[in-house]
């Protein structure tokens, strides 16, 4: 590149450059060692533009593009996909063994406590038979359903108290009491105000979920650098402009974060409330649970917990872990884990 | 054009000077209220010309910033008058400041988005703006990609972006390795040169006052005073380690150290 530029610089402005035989070095020229940097000399025009541009050139990170391997580079993504998975396989693995540890010393009866392996095969029948499908379907729509009114409940009222001070100052500490309240002590009041129906549990979901949503995006925006915000004021943006292209991705980070641990409670609510809330044609996970126990079912048990938890997982990995990654690859905020 | 001014007394004249891009009329700043108050400012007034690059220096303390935010219009002065020629000043800081969700031309594009220039003029003068500090190359990086210097470029495209006619720069490179530094000089020389923009550039390191100022502004610290003032006459292009600007730096240096230990 600074040949380029060099080369660019020299042939119109100094004509007299061309008289340097260039070509004709090895012919005896006693200047001819000379003349290899001569395209340095040439330069004298601004030889401070010059090695300030060789700064430049030189604070260039430009290795950084060469870094990542090409998409089409296979061994490459199956071993970056191989070392992330192997810890989590290795833990499931542990964690599996260290129950049909307890299982062989015999602490409690094989009826009571299976071990992995039956376990795992009801849950395959269960799998293969339909019920897990069903279960989870009925219980994912409640979580969902909860979830999003919970977002719009806990969205709405955040913003509401980053703007206004003084309902910040009466309901802030309300509001932690309400997230640090545990959700199934709501139960009683929701089955007496709802009945034993969905919206009993729904109420208690978004009860679950909202204070976190809200606090989260609470916390969220007052983190956000002032510097930044003088920044945008300083181009211009006031008002709805300042949160539209400042405060909200400023505070984007904390409000997901917020979201995730949401999703956490309103999880544990539904779960609580399948548990107390039984409707009968509504097969859900809960109610499986809650089957399994009246039955003594002790495999079947074990089994949808495994479903319970899986599907925590999923959703936490794959839905916020994944928009997490996301927001802080773009910042680079990438703490080396994984 | 002469043929007309016989008629015009002398008087009326004299007086016609550069135009002003900024003028401070005994602005004083206090923080608190009350028995607590602190005067950042003490009744402080200076002009700026037009085209005029301007050093601030002063030990810490001496209010450099808060005169800043009340110039960037970001505070009101307690007393006094700050007028400030055209549109909002644009502001740099010690920090890039740069939104790190955006891409460094987004970044440089912000202010124009807030000007509400369309997405094809955004575009083509982002592009410009970043030709103009060498980065043209990394428009699609993120700020966390780029070494300070580059923030402190890209930060210098998007206050230029602006088209504020005073630009306020707050220690901008205080925080770079000597070489960055007079890179940097170097390039908002040409830049001031070539844009015509007026520059009030607040430090507290005299030398690259002395580099880069047609005149330099000492204030004391609390509270903030004006107490002397520094005609730069130089040759540009200047160097930092050149005897003329060192001479002079320590000239004021030695000032810097007297008002000190007359305020102590």
């Amino acid at each position: 590149m600074p040949q380029r530029e060099l080369a660019g610089d020299a042939s119109p402005a100094r004509p007299h450059l061309h008289a340097v035989p260039g070509g004709e070095r090895d012919a005896g020229s006693p200047e001819g060692h000379v003349l290899i940097d001569m395209p340095e000399r040439q330069d004298a025009e601004d030889p401070l533009r010059a090695g300030l541009r060789a700064v430049a050139e030189a604070e260039d990170p430009a290795p950084a593009v060469e870094r990542e391997p090409s998409a089409g580079d296979r061994p490459g993504r199956v071993r970056a996909l191989w070392t992330a998975a192997w810890p989590k396989l290795a833990a499931a693995a542990m964690a599996l063994a260290l129950w049909e540890l307890v299982v062989l010393s015999g602490w409690r009866p094989e009826y009571v406590l299976p071990g992995p392996g039956a376990v795992l095969a009801r849950l395959w029948t269960d799998l293969l038979a339909g019920d897990i499908g069903v279960a989870a379907a009925i219980t994912m729509k409640r979580a969902l359903l909860g979830y999003a009114i919970a977002m719009v409940a806990g969205v709405s009222l955040g913003l509401v108290l980053a703007r206004v001070k003084v309902l910040r100052t009466a309901a802030g500490s309300l509001l932690t009491g309400l997230q640090t309240m545990p959700s199934v002590a709501w139960f009683p009041l929701a089955i007496l105000l709802f009945q034993l129906s969905e919206a009993a549990i729904l109420a208690v979901v978004v009860l679950g979920a909202a204070p976190s949503i809200a606090i989260g995006l609470l916390t969220s925006t007052d983190q956000v650098p002032p510097l930044l915000v003088r920044a945008g004021k300083v181009m211009g943006a006031r008002g709805f402009a300042l949160y539209r292209h400042i405060i909200i991705p400023a505070a984007l980070p904390g409000f997901v974060a917020g979201l995730k641990q949401g999703w956490a409670f309103a999880w544990r609510s539904l779960m609580a409330g399948e548990l107390l809330v039984i409707i009968g044609h509504a097969p859900s996970i809960g109610v499986r649970l809650q089957f399994s126990r009246e039955l003594s079912d002790a495999e079947g048990l074990l089994a949808w917990m495994l479903v319970v938890m899986v599907l925590g997982v999923l959703v936490d990995s794959l839905v916020f872990g994944a928009l997490e990654r996301k927001i802080r690859e773009g910042r680079g905020l990438t703490a080396e884990h994984a | 054009m002469s043929a007309a001014l016989p008629h015009v007394p002398l008087s009326l004249l004299s007086p016609s000077p550069a135009p002003v891009a900024l003028r401070l009329d005994g602005v004083t700043k206090r923080h608190g209220a009350g028995g607590d108050a602190v005067v950042a400012l003490d009744t402080m007034s200076f002009t700026v010309k037009k085209g005029e690059f301007v050093c601030v220096v002063g030990a810490s303390g001496c209010g450099k910033s808060t005169m800043l935010n009340l110039v960037a219009g970001l505070d009101t002065p307690s007393a006094g008058k700050v007028t400030v020629a055209g549109e909002r000043p644009a502001l740099m800081f010690q920090e890039s400041a740069l939104f790190p969700w955006l891409s460094v031309e987004e970044n440089v594009a912000f202010p124009l988005q807030m000007q509400g220039l369309s997405r094809k003029a955004r575009t083509e003068r982002v592009a410009e703006l970043l030709r103009l500090v060498h980065l043209e190359k990394f428009a699609r990086r993120r700020p966390h990609e780029l070494s300070g210097g580059m923030k402190q470029r890209v930060a210098l495209a998007r206050a230029l972006a602006q088209q504020a006619e005073l630009l306020l720069m707050d220690e901008p490179f205080a925080a770079l390795d000597a070489m960055m530094r007079d890179h940097l000089h170097s390039e908002l020389e040409a830049l001031w040169q070539k844009t015509g923009l007026t520059v009030v550039f607040v430090t507290h390191n005299v030398r690259e006052a002395v580099r880069l100022g047609d005149r330099v502004l000492l204030l004391s610290s609390r509270p903030g005073r004006l107490v002397a003032e520094y005609q730069v006459d130089l040759d540009r292009p200047r160097r930092i380690e050149s005897p003329e600007v060192a001479r002079m730096a320590r000239t004021i240096t030695d000032h810097l150290l007297e008002a000190a230990r007359a305020a102590a």
